[in-house]
């Protein structure tokens, strides 16, 4: 068995000229073939899809935060701001990366405006952030590459528990906010903002935080916490659908390989998931194909499911599955859980990837 | 001196669509527009190495695969992040059912 190499997830360090030096960085990822005419089809653009879900999320958000505040001081406020916090805090993650993507609308301008309040919402630099996911999609869960690994090995489990309430991410971003208004970007984030847009995302910063001090001043002006449990706080109790349903994407499995079927999990969910992430569960679909709209994902994984590992049926089924990898990398960081193919499928290919095969469960 | 190249048939790209044309160890992208007008660019993403042929065509937009990085095909202007730098158009012509481009 190999020795294990510590992983060093800074964006800038050993791991980072390591991952360039072996070719793992900008590499050439497996791709399920799938005929030209099938995938135009499944990547044709609409608005349809994504006006309807918008208007259904728009009226429950503002449905929601009406019924809290009239309910406000007494018990059943409780409920909706249960509903408000997860439309809020977590629905907004995939409607600011599907709107990231640009897939989400047809009309460019509706993907830009429903990606900046997705944004705010989320306390995302709007700019950084697009370019860590672009990041993210050409170097997925490359140590020292990707800057969207949610889960570093060996494990931190309380961190990850944490995760759910929100306060570590809170933590993270707001001052990050603060920072980057006052001008300065982490070498980190200056690795993958290009110098010409690094401007746009200092300008950005500085008015989520002046919107974030007008909530605070309406809340002094109002002699009331209303306006900030609506505006900012959400990100802390509404952040668990989110968390709960992002970190299967990636946790558990391979690391520093250039195939998503090793890397990427696809979990079937049921539809008020489905709804409030946008059908992301199709995971390993979507980093194949982000070209591909949420809507039309199902469709395109009855088209190459021949080819992935079997999906988790469920999230409690995904959840089971991950933790005793969790608990063994805890020891042992270089193992991972290396998912089964079907017969159907082309089989993972040695020349695609450098993994240590031996520390894989299956 | 540059050269007229033939690229493909007429029929080879579909109404709305692109396809991949290799000449000389380059790699360019020959797309058909929905106004039935033939266009011709470089091959990859001026963002990272990705084949526009790939991508999807949408009126006068190329969008890559890779990162959904947006051109105009017609004038290889980049449309915003994460696509900075504009990609290199080539004329192209029809003659007798072949489309030809030329190659700088």
């Amino acid at each position: 068995m190999a020795g294990t190499v510590k992983r060093d997830y800074s964006l800038v360090g050993e791991s980072t000229r390591r991952a360039i030096e072996t070719g793992l960085a900008s590499a050439e990822w497996y791709h399920t073939d799938v005929p030209r005419k099938a995938i135009k089809e499944l990547m044709q653009r609409s608005d349809g899809p994504a006006i309807r879900d918008t208007i259904i999320w728009i009226i429950a958000i503002l449905g929601s935060a009406a019924g809290a505040i009239y309910f406000w001081g007494t018990w059943w406020c409780v409920p909706f701001f249960f509903v408000y916090g997860v439309l809020y805090g977590s629905s907004s993650d995939s409607r600011w990366h599907e709107c990231g993507h640009g897939t989400a609308f047809r009309t460019r301008w509706m993907n830009d405006v429903v990606y900046q309040i997705a944004s705010f919402m989320l306390m995302r630099n709007p700019v950084t952030w697009r370019w860590s996911h672009a990041r993210h999609h050409t170097d997925t869960i490359i140590v020292g590459r990707d800057a969207e690994i949610a889960v570093m090995r060996p494990p931190d489990l309380l961190r990850a528990a944490l995760a759910f309430t929100g306060i570590l991410d809170f933590r993270y971003s707001l001052p990050a906010l603060v920072r980057q208004a006052f001008g300065k970007l982490t070498p980190d984030e200056k690795s993958y903002v290009p110098e010409m847009e690094q401007h746009k995302a200092v300008i950005a910063a500085r008015w989520h935080i002046a919107i974030y001090i007008a909530t605070i001043a309406l809340a002094v002006f109002m002699r009331s916490w209303i306006p900030v449990v609506l505006i900012g706080v959400p990100r802390l109790y509404g952040t668990w659908h989110m968390v709960l349903t992002g970190l299967l994407q990636h946790i558990g499995l391979a690391d520093n390989v250039v195939d998503h079927r090793l890397n990427t999990r696809t979990v079937y969910m049921n539809p008020i998931s489905r709804f409030i992430y946008w059908n992301m569960n199709y995971h390993v679909e979507h980093h194949m194909f982000p070209m591909v709209p949420y809507h039309a994902l199902p469709r395109l994984h009855e088209l190459i499911k021949h080819d992935l590992p079997e999906a988790n049926p469920s999230i409690w089924h995904a959840y089971r599955e991950v933790w005793p990898v969790l608990l063994r990398q805890l020891k042992y960081e270089d193992y991972f859980l290396k998912r089964e193919l079907p017969p159907t499928a082309r089989p993972y290919r040695g020349e695609f990837h450098e993994v240590n095969m031996s520390a894989a469960a299956e | 001196m540059a050269d007229w190249v033939e690229a493909c048939a007429v029929d080879d790209v579909e109404e709305e669509d692109v396809i991949r044309f290799d000449h000389g160890g380059r790699t360019f992208a020959i797309y058909r527009s929905p106004d039935d007008e033939f266009f011709a660019t470089d091959g990859f993403c001026t963002h990272e190495q990705a084949h526009l042929a790939d991508g999807l065509v949408m009126d006068d937009i190329i969008e890559c695969p890779k990162h959904n990085g947006r051109f105009n095909y017609k004038t290889g202007q980049a449309k915003g992040a994460p696509v900075c730098v504009n990609l290199a158009t080539y004329p192209v012509k029809v003659e007798a059912g072949k489309v030809m481009i030329q190659i700088v």
